[in-house]
């Protein structure tokens, strides 16, 4: 799947900027970004369900407008309600079969009952939770190649969480495909993702692996003075303090040639630490 | 097993350190086959490729086998050579760590070797 140069205006409001990125097969990736920086519309997007303003979206080199076989390829479970409050739960798995013939309706039982989640309850009797547990057990059920999640643990309890990503991992291990896992709880999918994108006020400002992340992520602590001293001239994205102690996060590489004094050290720091400090900058730029 | 994602340590390192772990007390006998990779995988919502390259790494020391079709196993002469490896890095991790501490400390060689005597006695 490839995006061109897609960018949306809601009016004179420029919610999406120009965004081209290529989604590689099978390989997880997680659509980092504060509330409102664009991920649910740029999902919404990819699947046709609103319109770019401009660029394009191909799926397997075919424009993903109005083609039900290239639509065909892709799923996105998402937040709004597309069921009929009416429907029960079996019937909804009947009618998603229909679109995507692929359907794996043994998987969806043995989860309906890992979940503890009645088939014949109708869709408006459901809370929340279950709700997304619907949503989430026929996306991991359709026979896509390219499964979007927006927001798949809204209003589950953690056990539930732990246990969708467990399923997750099993069914990617038996059938390789690509997902991309929007949430706010960035620590339970740090494991499970191989690629991270993050959008920053409505513009691509990361496509890399994981691990090429965390690689040139540090966090450099000790007395202020010296902590400023190694930093200065490093990318440094963000701070903390305590008194006198400081750290310091550098994003990209270190300057080997520097001593580090002894009262100083440098770490390496975690995706969710390194995300809160790539995204606060902007809060900081806005309030100037 | 755990694994700490807060860990300054890369993942698929974590992996491997906690299989051999468990080999080397047991946990993993010789001879048995280790949980598979899409089982530690669903347990700890590992990415797949990231346990695998874990795993590499122990197949690559020689302390687990693939059997073609079958799985990972401990290979018999792996609680051995953790233990040569560990006794290499005992002096590096442990040793000279405590004598920077206790320099730190004002600590001389005396004291240390009184402190490592009642250490010992007392454990």
């Amino acid at each position: 799947m490839v995006l061109n140069q897609i960018s949306k205006k809601y009016g004179k409001q420029e919610v999406l900027t120009d965004i081209s990125l290529k989604l590689k097969p099978n390989t997880i990736y997680g659509l980092l970004g504060r509330n409102g920086a664009g991920k649910s519309t740029l999902l919404n997007i990819l699947t046709n369900r609103i319109p770019a303003t401009s660029g394009k979206v191909l799926i397997d080199g075919q424009p993903n407008l109005n083609n039900d076989d290239a639509l065909g390829k892709i799923y996105l479970m998402s937040e709004p309600n597309l069921y009929l409050t009416r429907a029960k739960v079996f019937q909804i798995f009947r009618e998603t079969a229909n679109f995507y013939t692929g359907f794996d309706f043994e998987l969806a039982h043995q989860l309906t009952n890992k979940f503890g989640l009645n088939e014949s309850l109708r869709f408006g009797k459901l809370s929340t939770g279950y709700r997304s547990i619907l949503k989430d057990i026929i996306a991991l059920c359709v026979d896509a190649d390219i499964i979007l999640l927006d927001e798949p643990t809204l209003g589950l309890d953690a056990n539930h969480r732990e246990l969708f990503y467990q399923e997750l991992v099993e069914t990617y291990a038996d059938r390789p495909r690509t997902f991309v896992i929007s949430t706010h709880l960035i620590e339970e999918i740090a494991g499970m993702v191989e690629n991270v994108l993050l959008i920053k006020d409505g513009r691509l400002a990361l496509d890399d692996t994981t691990e090429s992340l965390l690689a040139r992520s540090y966090s450099v602590t000790g007395p202020e003075e010296k902590v400023r001293e190694y930093t200065a001239g490093l990318n440094v994205i963000g701070h903390d303090s305590l008194g006198k102690l400081r750290s310091d996060y550098v994003f990209g590489k270190l300057d080997e040639n520097r001593v580090l004094p002894d009262t100083v050290s440098v770490e390496k720091i975690d995706l969710q630490k390194l995300f809160i400090n790539l995204t606060e900058q902007s809060d900081e730029e806005g309030q100037k | 097993m755990q694994f700490n994602f807060d860990s300054s340590e890369p993942l698929y390192l974590q992996v491997a350190e906690q299989i051999e772990n468990a080999i080397f007390l047991g946990s993993f006998a010789t001879g048995e086959q280790i949980p598979s990779t899409t089982e530690i995988s669903r347990d700890f919502q590992i990415n797949p490729a990231t346990v695998l390259k874990g795993m590499n790494i122990l197949v690559a020391d020689g302390l687990i086998q693939k059997k073609r079709g079958r799985g990972m196993f401990v290979l018999e002469d792996a609680q051995e050579k953790i233990r040569t490896k560990r006794k290499n890095e005992f002096f590096q991790d442990y040793i000279l760590n405590m004598i920077v501490e206790a320099k730190n400390l004002g600590l001389d060689e005396n004291a240390i070797i009184s402190l490592v005597e009642r250490g010992f006695e007392e454990g």
